[in-house]
C-alpha cells in the first residue's frame, strides 16, 4: 500500500514562506480552489491556507535556536477527522493515503476540525466548506506532467530543499531513508493518529579545528629557516616587501 | 473552543423537550391520563416538547455552512455520532408526535407508542452527548460525565417544565413533578460539579514539546505564520477573559441549579413560581452550555500562541 507524505527538514528550513505562497497560488487556481481571502489589502486581512510556517524560539537567550516550523495536514494513517464526518465528505484515499474533503458533499458543520488535534483544517468562510491540504493530488497524479514535476507545489518551491515528498511505506524511498537515517518523527504521537508526514530534527553543526590545520607543518618556506613564515597575527610578508 | 449559539440552543432546547416528554410519560405510566382532561395535558405537553425539539433542530441549521445539504448528514451513522444524532432527532420527534397525537385523538395503545418514543429519546440523549464526549482531543468533554450531565440536565429542566405545565391543567401532578424537578436539579448539580472538579485537575496530554517534537523545556512561539487571524484562531479560542469565564461559571451554577432548587424548596409550587423557576433555569442552562464549550481547550491552540 502506498502512503504519500511530506518529510520536513527542520534543520534547513529558513522560514521564507515560499511553500505557503506557492501552495496558495497552486491551490487557489487548481481543482481544489479557490482558496478565498477576505480583506486581503484592508484592515483585518484573512484567508484560507493549506500550509503555514510558524516560528518558535527554543532555549534561553543567548543559547537559543530559532526553529521555523511548516505546518500542514499530516495525512494521518489513522485520521481522526474522517470517521466523525457525518456525510462522508471527509475521506482517506485507499490508493495513496491522501486525506481529502469532497467539497460537494461537505455541509460545513466543522466537526472534523474539532477532531483534528493539529488544527490542520481551515473552514473557508466564503465557500462555506472545510478545506485542507490535498498534497497537491491534482499535481502528483497528473501523468501529463514530467516525472520531476509530479510533486506538491510546496516541495517544488522550497529553496533550501527542506521538503521531501514520497511514499513512506516504501522502505527504499527518499522519505523512508530520511526518516530512518535522520530520526524523522511524527507530531503529537500521544494521540495515536499515526501522522504520515514526518519532521527531521535539528542537527548539531560542529567542526573540530587542529593547530596543524591552521599552520601547515610541511610548509617549504619554513623548512630551510631562511625565510621564516610570519607567525600568526604578526606583520605579513607584504609588510617586508615595502 | 468558541461557543456557537446554534449548538447551545440545539442542545439546551432538545434536552428540555426530551426531559419534558420523559416526565409526562412517567406520569402516564404512573396511571395518569385516563380522563379526557388529563389526555389533553399529555397531548399539550407533547406539543410543547415537539416545539422545543423543532426550535433546537432549526437552531442547528444555523451551524451549517450548507444547510441545504443537511440531509447528507444521515449517511455515516456507522462511524459518526453526529450522523447518529441527525437520525435520532427526527425519529424521536416522530415518536413524540405519534404519542401526542394518540393522546389528542384518544386512541388506545399510547403506552406502547410512549415506550418507543422513550427509547428514541434516550438514544438521542446518548447521541447528543457522545458527539462531544467522543472527541478525545477535547479532554474536558471526553468523559462519561458529559453523558450523565446531558441526561440529568435535560431531565431536570424537562420535569420542571412539566410541573409548570401541570400547574395550569392538572394540579394533582404539580406536587410529584415539582419534587422530581427538585431531585433531578440537585442530581444535575452534583453531576455538573463533579465535571467541574474533574476538569479543574485535568493535565493536557499535548504540550508544545510534543506539538513540534522538540524536547526542550523552554520553547516559546514567536510567530504563528500570519497576523490577521484565521479559522484556527476564531473557532478554537473563546476570546473571553478568565474573569468572564469564572463569572459565567458561578452564574450557571446559581441560575441553572441552586436558584431553581431553592425556589422549589422554599416557595409553594404555584403556576407563577414554577414559570419563574423555568425561566431562571433556562437562562442558567444556556450559560452552562456556553461554559461547556468555552472551557474545552483544544490541543491545536498550542500552535497559535503568538501572532508575531
Amino acid at each position: 500500500m502506498t502512503q504519500l507524505a511530506l518529510v520536513i527538514d527542520l534543520n534547513v528550513c529558513v522560514g521564507c514562506h515560499a511553500c505557503v505562497t506557492s501552495c496558495k497560488q497552486w491551490n487557489t487556481s487548481g481543482s481544489a480552489g479557490p482558496l478565498t481571502d477576505d480583506n486581503p489589502y484592508a484592515a483585518d486581512p484573512n484567508g484560507t491556507f493549506f500550509n503555514r510556517v510558524q516560528t518558535f524560539e527554543v532555549g534561553q537567550y543567548p543559547a537559543t535556536q530559532t526553529v521555523h516550523f511548516p505546518k500542514s495536514c499530516l495525512h494521518c494513517e489513522d485520521p481522526p477527522c474522517v470517521p466523525v464526518c457525518p456525510t462522508g465528505a471527509s475521506y482517506k484515499r485507499a490508493e495513496d493515503g491522501i486525506v481529502l474533503v469532497d467539497y460537494d458533499k461537505c455541509i460545513g458543520c466543522k466537526y472534523c476540525s474539532w477532531a483534528c488535534p493539529y488544527g490542520a483544517r481551515e473552514f473557508d468562510e466564503d465557500r462555506k466548506v472545510m478545506t485542507k491540504c490535498t498534497l497537491c493530488v491534482d499535481r502528483v497524479t497528473d501523468k501529463a506532467l514530467p516525472e520531476a514535476q509530479r510533486k506538491p507545489a510546496c516541495v517544488l518551491a522550497c529553496p533550501s530543499g527542506a521538503r521531501l515528498f514520497g511514499d513512506i511505506h516504501d522502505p527504499q524511498s527518499n522519505v523512508s531513508v530520511a526518516i530512518t537515517e535522520r530520526g524523522g518523527y511524527p507530531l503529537m504521537p500521544e494521540w495515536g493518529t499515526r501522522p504520515a508526514n514526518h519532521y527531521l530534527p535539528r542537527r548539531r553543526t560542529q567542526i573540530t579545528l587542529h593547530a596543524e590545520d591552521l599552520q601547515r607543518q610541511a610548509n617549504p618556506l619554513k623548512l630551510d629557516g631562511k625565510q621564516p613564515e610570519p607567525a600568526h597575527l604578526e606583520p605579513g610578508r607584504e609588510d617586508f616587501a615595502t | 473552543m468558541q461557543p456557537a449559539f446554534s449548538v447551545i440552543f440545539l442542545t439546551v432546547l432538545i434536552g428540555a423537550g426530551q426531559g419534558l416528554f420523559l416526565a409526562l410519560y412517567a406520569c402516564e405510566l404512573a396511571g395518569f391520563g385516563a380522563a379526557a382532561g388529563e389526555r389533553t395535558l399529555l397531548a399539550g405537553g407533547a406539543a410543547v416538547a415537539l416545539v422545543l425539539s423543532a426550535l433546537g433542530l432549526l437552531a442547528s441549521f444555523f451551524h451549517l455552512g450548507h444547510p441545504e445539504r443537511a440531509w447528507r448528514a444521515a449517511a455515516m451513522w456507522r462511524t459518526s455520532w453526529l450522523s447518529r444524532e441527525v437520525i435520532a432527532l427526527p425519529l424521536f420527534m416522530a415518536g413524540l408526535f405519534a404519542w401526542g397525537l394518540a393522546h389528542a385523538l384518544g386512541v388506545p395503545g399510547t403506552r406502547w407508542l410512549g415506550a418507543l418514543a422513550a427509547v428514541l429519546c434516550l438514544a438521542l440523549y446518548v447521541c447528543t452527548a457522545m458527539v462531544y464526549a467522543s472527541v478525545r482531543f477535547l479532554q474536558e468533554w471526553a468523559s462519561p460525565l458529559t453523558l450523565v450531565n446531558y441526561l440529568l440536565i435535560g431531565c431536570a429542566s424537562g420535569s420542571l417544565l412539566a410541573a409548570a405545565l401541570a400547574s395550569f391543567a392538572a394540579p394533582s401532578l404539580v406536587e410529584p413533578l415539582a419534587l422530581a424537578a427538585l431531585l433531578l436539579t440537585l442530581a444535575a448539580l452534583i453531576g455538573r460539579a463533579a465535571a467541574l472538579l474533574r476538569n479543574a485537575g485535568l493535565k493536557p496530554r499535548s504540550t508544545l514539546q510534543t506539538a513540534i517534537g522538540i524536547k526542550h523545556p523552554a520553547i516559546v512561539q514567536r510567530a504563528q505564520g500570519f497576523m490577521g487571524g484565521s479559522f484556527n484562531t476564531r473557532e478554537f479560542f473563546h476570546g473571553s477573559s478568565a474573569g468572564v469565564l469564572r463569572s459565567v461559571k458561578w452564574f450557571f451554577l446559581a441560575a441553572g441549579f441552586v436558584l431553581p432548587a431553592a425556589m422549589l424548596l422554599a416557595l409553594p409550587p404555584s403556576g407563577p413560581v414554577l414559570l419563574a423557576a423555568v425561566l431562571v433555569q433556562l437562562a442558567g442552562l444556556l450559560a452552562e452550555r456556553w461554559f461547556f464549550f468555552a472551557q474545552a481547550n483544544h490541543p491545536q491552540n498550542l500552535y497559535y500562541q503568538a501572532i508575531s
